[in-house]
């Protein structure tokens, strides 16, 4: 059912929704950015629809409700464990058409990989989905090229309309609460966008002799190996686990598990001293060739689904577009050399 | 040729090496400005000087080859810059009341630069309002971040801008940017404990380099604008000397007041017979002591809690006098 809602319509109808359960948007952390006097868009609780940022991406994806930065698995003591708490609410979250797309990339991985993730599933099965419809793409999106610029699978959609907000709601519980409070009642079709600026073509005929290019070694020097790329990436699913035994008592602690970046020191590090993938280049070739090739031969379909984040984030001006639209270069010059 | 050289000299005028002929010295506070003031400059320079401008190494414009008579030209002609530049004035068109207290110098700050903690050029104005004109000798400069691009130690009063750096725990993912940048290229205040960086508060500086690498937003900046201000740099020929941390993490309002303060200060115990009137600041404290100096420049101040206050201060530098 389509809606149109109020601004004041719709700050009550978040303000409902976090009666029961956790709200997360984009939303404004003032000064929060990187540099000073500058803001940071990214995931919160928010109480109200006025907190929500519609006209801008969040420099952060949503994946941090579902698989949090940090996260408690366990606490332990002596011959006892003790299972952390799932929140005590479910979670509403606002998310646009990529990320909605990135949920899928989410569940195959922590479900349908092998055992089911317990503390994914845990989280995931209470949570509704809203989507926010794009009526344009912003400069580094490529969701058309990656096929996920029409959202699927949503609760509900919300997106600014006549002043206020239009909705479309496909649940039968948020129906009943947005009867109450709508304006009126119309056909809703959450906007998406047929075109960006930002253009991909992954070649078909991508194999793993692509290693071999001399491009990746660019980027050994261009890339400082912080990991930005991997943290707001909403389809990076990398953990570690910290076993951390607690300061006043050694034989009490928790378990918990970090987001990880494969482009991060230490993340090939294993059990006597080795190292793999030293250069910086041969870690961005790993990333790559993880999302374009990697994952698709797993699951059948491209895992980047073109938000653009890393290549907002990327202190270096490093484009991931950029290196996707290189391979077909770089699969030439390995073939070429071949012959 | 008749020339009151004390009053051009106070009027932004100078003299120069080539008889009859002066220079207009143009302040541009925080040393950020339109670029439509450098065709004014440019103008000036063409039609009354002998076409080129000096950059002065305090970021005002030095126009040279102006023959003294032509001076209340020149001074019509830099209205629309004195007015621009919001420089304080009492009688408009008679160009710059007072060149003792110095331009306001600045780095490029936030308007540019990823290390600035802090707009320097919007507080080199609002300072610049508070002390100017003054005819006393005056030297005040703002830098960004602990970098000290803006040289402020070799200042009368150099503001260092810093900020306190926030953690939240549950965003650290242990990638160990911020302790490595800190070790690197600041004073090595973080060190990892338990998979997460702790912050030697007593060492840190507030330079930033935690926030600026920490790839999560598990480091970011304070919500308050701290500051480090050094006292009684200077250059020179007697003794030389770089400023030294007076109060570190000092906001913004308290060093408006310590530096209007210190004018009194100045007033009363400057030599009667310095040269031209001008003496540096720090030679007057060496002789009343820093005590006394310190009782009039912190009158009516409140410090932030975290405020800092270094004493007793001693000074280094070369003694060529003695």
């Amino acid at each position: 059912m389509g809606y149109i809602l109020s601004p004041e319509a719709a700050d009550r109808l978040i303000a409902s929704l976090a009666d029961d359960c956790l709200v997360f948007a984009p939303k404004r952390f003032v000064g929060g950015a990187v540099f000073s006097d500058l803001d940071c868009i990214r995931y919160g609780e928010v109480k109200t629809a006025g907190e929500i940022v519609f006209d801008q991406k969040s420099d952060y994806s949503f994946k941090e409700i579902l698989t949090p930065v940090c996260q408690a698995l366990f606490y332990f003591t002596e011959d006892q464990i003790k299972e952390a708490d799932a929140p005590e609410k479910g979670a509403v979250v606002f998310l646009r058409s990529c990320d909605l797309h990135a949920v899928k990339r989410l569940d195959d991985i922590y479900l349908n990989n092998g055992e089911e993730d317990y503390y994914y599933r845990r989280l995931r099965d209470r949570v509704k989905f809203v989507v926010m419809g794009c009526s344009e793409a912003f400069d580094s999106c490529f969701c058309v090229d990656m096929g996920t610029n029409v959202p699927e699978g949503y609760n509900m959609s919300m997106e600014p309309a006549e002043g206020g907000f239009a909705i479309d709601c496909r649940d039968a519980e948020l129906d009943e609460l947005l009867g109450s409070l709508a304006d009126r009642e119309c056909d809703v079709e959450p906007s998406h966008v047929e075109e960006t600026k930002t253009r991909v073509k992954i070649p078909e005929g991508l194999t793993q002799d692509v290693m071999r290019s001399k491009i990746w070694d660019e980027y050994d020097g261009r890339c400082i190996a912080c990991g930005r790329c991997n943290f707001v990436c909403p389809t990076c699913t990398c953990y570690t686990m910290q076993d951390l035994f607690y300061t006043e008592n050694g034989r009490v602690g928790e378990r918990r598990r970090v987001q990880a970046s494969c482009m991060v020191d230490g993340f090939t590090d294993v059990a006597g001293g080795g190292s793999y993938r030293k250069k910086n280049g041969e870690r961005m070739r790993f990333k790559t060739l993880h999302k374009a090739l990697d994952y698709k031969q797993r699951f059948g379909y491209q895992m980047c689904v073109g938000c653009g984040r890393c290549d907002d984030v990327c202190p270096e001006y490093i484009s991931f577009s950029r290196i996707l639209n290189r391979l077909g270069d770089m699969m030439e010059e390995v073939n070429t050399d071949a012959e | 040729m008749d020339v009151n050289t004390k009053l051009i000299k106070k009027n932004a005028f100078r003299v120069t090496k080539v008889r009859g002929m002066t220079a207009s010295r143009v302040r541009v506070p925080g040393g950020h400005l339109e670029a439509k003031y450098l065709g004014m400059v440019q103008e000036i320079a063409e039609e009354f000087g002998n076409g080129t401008v000096h950059i002065t190494s305090r970021q005002g414009f030095e126009i040279p080859g102006i023959p003294f008579e032509k001076m209340p030209e020149v001074n019509s002609r830099l209205q629309p810059i004195i007015e621009g530049l919001g420089i304080n004035q009492t009688d408009p068109g008679t160009g710059y009341p007072a060149s003792g207290t110095r331009n306001i110098t600045a780095c490029p700050g936030n308007r540019i630069c990823p290390y600035a903690c802090y707009d320097t050029t919007a507080f080199a104005q609002r300072i610049e309002k508070a002390i100017f004109p003054n005819d006393l000798h005056f030297k005040v400069a703002l830098t960004g971040c602990p970098n000290d691009c803006a040289k402020v130690r070799m200042h009368d009063f150099g503001i260092i801008g810093m900020t306190e750096p926030q953690f939240e725990p549950e965003r650290c993912v242990n990638c160990g940017a911020c302790i490595k940048y800190c070790r690197k290229k600041s004073v090595e205040a973080l060190q990892r404990v338990k998979f997460r960086p702790q912050r030697n508060e007593e060492k840190c500086i507030g330079c930033g380099e935690c926030v600026i690498n920490c790839p999560m937003r598990a480091w970011t900046r304070s919500e308050q604008k701290y500051y480090k201000l050094t006292l009684l740099g200077r250059t020179g020929k007697r003794n030389p000397r770089l400023g030294e941390d007076f109060i570190k993490w000092i906001d913004e309002d308290s060093i408006v007041k310590i530096i209007v303060n210190a004018y009194e200060y100045v007033t009363k115990y400057v030599d009667p017979e310095a040269p031209g009137g001008k003496e540096h600041i720090g030679y007057i404290v060496d002789r009343t002591g820093f005590e006394e100096f310190e009782k009039f420049i912190m009158q009516g101040v409140t410090l932030p809690e975290k405020a800092e206050v270094f004493k007793p201060l001693y000074w280094k530098g070369p003694h060529f006098d003695r």
